[in-house]
């Protein structure tokens, strides 16, 4: 095990060379709902159990499946009013299970990124050969059902081994979402040499870090969004900022949170100077337009040590 | 060291689920229901009457609300028969205040522990379901069929002898479920049972011995799931089930009836500081337009015709 797989280097927040998005936006807003397969019996993998009860997961499983059930229309129609187009973090074999969400989400010009097969296969224990395998599967399962391959990578439920960014590189992707340690996209230093960076994903926003972790009230999960937006709103008139929204239709869209959580979206599209875009389209504009400055940036910044 | 191959082999990505226990369905596809009278929205308040045995074996799990403590956790065994006790008589007035209807889910234990409780609702009439025989007699797959079966048929045969009634509905304690509990269920003459919480209308559930009507009792807006397991404020529990009535309401305009499921346990909701915040829901509810109070066998009724 290493102390720090150095991915990226630091950078302060401050002084950064100015970003100014489309428009003169200040603030790119993503919204990305995770839309996922967990199996009721998948493999036991040796570092971490898919479920805490003892098959049949009746709980667990049935309150993901919801999601799909029920759940997914429901956020979508909210996405659709207000003009959010959604980043899928996709688990692939959904294109199998479920081909009536992929075909919806075609239908409205939704991205599509891999979040791996399923969502109870984790990368822990993967040779360098099987975790490639499986990305690959999952790049090419996503293109065959979409006509794109996907750009984007959140890893099966955020497990990852030492290699994920190098091999998510090499397959044709240019951004994770996958770290944590900005508000804007940085590079992301991976074996290949290519340009690969990281997009702000945001576990705070995340609804089921909000509601399951942090058990936190819907209505304040509502707050929480705002508070959220008006900071990296004020912030972006400086450089532009990145807010994504990362939501589960099991969490986000029972029928007591929705309202919140279209209160949310009613007052940050509300704003003017907002970027509704998607993931993909943020990681293209920041590699063509603020890549290199920000490396750049980034080499003059390491201290004289 | 690398994984097994089964981690990278997938037998059940193909159309639908990754079993045989219901079909694939979107809500919002489904041809719609109607509720009598052209109502929206049914509210099938449901009551928990749970006993919680002092010597806890804690198999496969201890329960949720369940002895915590080294034996004798007089704390949780008193506080939760406090419900049987008191709290269930503060619900019942509340419910008789707006002449609302629900249904009773008993571990059949507490037929033995109170039958004064189960004359009262001998004579009041309210439907009654069973609910496994006590909370720490959870079904799961360590289990031998015959042992199962026995719990089963002796809860059933308790409750339908003090209830002088056939009980038709069926919540396991803490929902957990062997892979045998639907079969068995629907052999014991059961017709519904509420256990998977993947939908907010009931769906037709296969078993080997028949099908089963999966009941809609959602989790999510579980008295004890919002105030203990979130510890959301009570005032909170009132604001997620006005909130979700009013989502309700509104979704059943353009898509045909919908359900506003409340479980609700006298341990949680009884207590003096909690009961005028159930008071309260109930009165917002009963004053909303076109709502109808329905217990789990009118609901099953309607829907199978």
């Amino acid at each position: 095990m290493l102390e720090d797989l150095e991915l990226y280097d630091y950078w302060p927040y401050h002084h950064r060379p100015k970003i100014t998005w489309p428009n003169n936006a200040r603030l790119a807003f993503w919204v990305a709902p995770n839309i996922e397969f967990y199996e009721l019996d998948p493999p036991l993998n040796p570092s971490r159990k898919a479920w805490p009860q003892p098959y049949p997961a009746t709980q667990g499983y049935s309150i993901r499946d919801y999601g799909n059930r029920v759940g997914h229309v429901r956020q979508m129609r909210i996405l659709d009013k207000y003009g959010v187009r959604g980043s899928i973090s996709l688990s692939t074999a959904l294109c199998e299970h479920h081909p009536e969400i992929i075909q919806m989400c075609l239908e409205r010009e939704w991205e599509f990124f891999s979040h791996g097969i399923y969502n109870t296969r984790y990368t822990y224990g993967m040779s360098e050969t099987q975790e490639r395998e499986m990305i690959d599967d999952a790049v090419n399962t996503i293109e065959k059902y979409t006509g794109r391959k996907p750009s984007g990578y959140l890893a099966p439920a955020l497990s990852h081994s030492e290699l994920t960014m190098d091999l998510f590189a090499e397959a044709g992707g240019i951004y994770t979402c996958d770290l944590f340690h900005d508000d804007q996209p940085t590079p992301v230093k991976v074996r290949s040499g290519k340009q690969f960076i990281s997009i702000p994903y945001s576990l705070e926003m995340n609804d089921t870090i909000a509601y399951v972790v942090n058990k936190i009230e819907p209505r304040r999960y509502g707050q929480i969004i705002k508070e959220n937006f008006d900071r990296l709103y004020q912030e972006g008139a400086d450089s532009g900022t990145v807010m994504c929204i990362p939501t589960h239709n099991y969490q986000v869209s029972c029928p007591h949170r929705l309202k919140a959580f279209e209160e949310a979206l009613d007052y940050i599209t509300g704003h003017s100077d907002v970027w509704v875009t998607t993931g993909r389209e943020i990681a293209e504009y920041f590699i063509a337009n603020y890549y290199e400055i920000s490396a750049d940036d980034i080499n003059s910044k390491q201290g004289t040590l | 060291m690398s994984l097994d191959n089964e981690h990278l082999e997938y037998p059940k990505r193909r159309y639908g689920m990754d079993h045989d226990r219901y079909e694939w369905s979107i809500l919002q596809e489904r041809p719609s229901i109607t509720w009598p009278s052209h109502k929206k929205l049914a509210i099938w308040i449901n009551v928990c009457l749970e006993f919680f045995p002092l010597n806890q074996s804690g198999t496969p799990f201890p329960p949720s609300g369940g002895m915590t403590m080294p034996y004798p956790d007089l704390r949780h065994f008193s506080l939760r028969d406090y419900g049987n006790r008191v709290g269930i008589y503060r619900i019942l007035k509340a419910l008789d205040a707006i002449n609302a209807k629900a249904t009773f889910s008993i571990n059949g234990q507490l037929t033995e522990r109170a039958p004064y409780l189960m004359d009262i609702l001998k004579e009041r009439g309210d439907e009654i379901i069973a609910y496994g025989w006590n909370m720490d007699s959870i079904h799961h797959s360590g289990m031998s069929l015959d042992e199962e079966k026995a719990l089963i048929e002796r809860t059933i045969d308790k409750l339908s002898k003090y209830s002088n009634k056939n009980i038709l509905g069926w919540l396991s304690p803490s929902r957990n479920e062997s892979k045998y509990t639907p079969e068995l269920l629907a052999s014991a003459g059961l017709s519904y049972f509420c256990d998977w919480v993947n939908d907010d209308m009931p769906y037709l559930f296969h078993t080997d011995n028949g099908e089963l009507w999966a009941m809609p009792l959602s989790n999510e807006l579980d008295d004890a799931f919002i105030m203990m397991n979130n510890l959301h404020s009570e005032q909170s529990y009132l604001d997620q089930i006005c909130d979700a009535a009013d989502f309700l309401l509104n979704e059943a305009q353009t898509e045909g009836g919908r359900i506003l499921a409340l479980n609700i346990h006298p341990w949680m909701s009884g207590q003096p500081h909690r009961i005028n915040k159930l008071e309260a829901v109930l009165h917002y509810i009963k004053t909303l337009p076109d709502v109808m109070f329905a217990n789990g066998t009118d609901i099953v009724n309607i829907v199978s015709n």
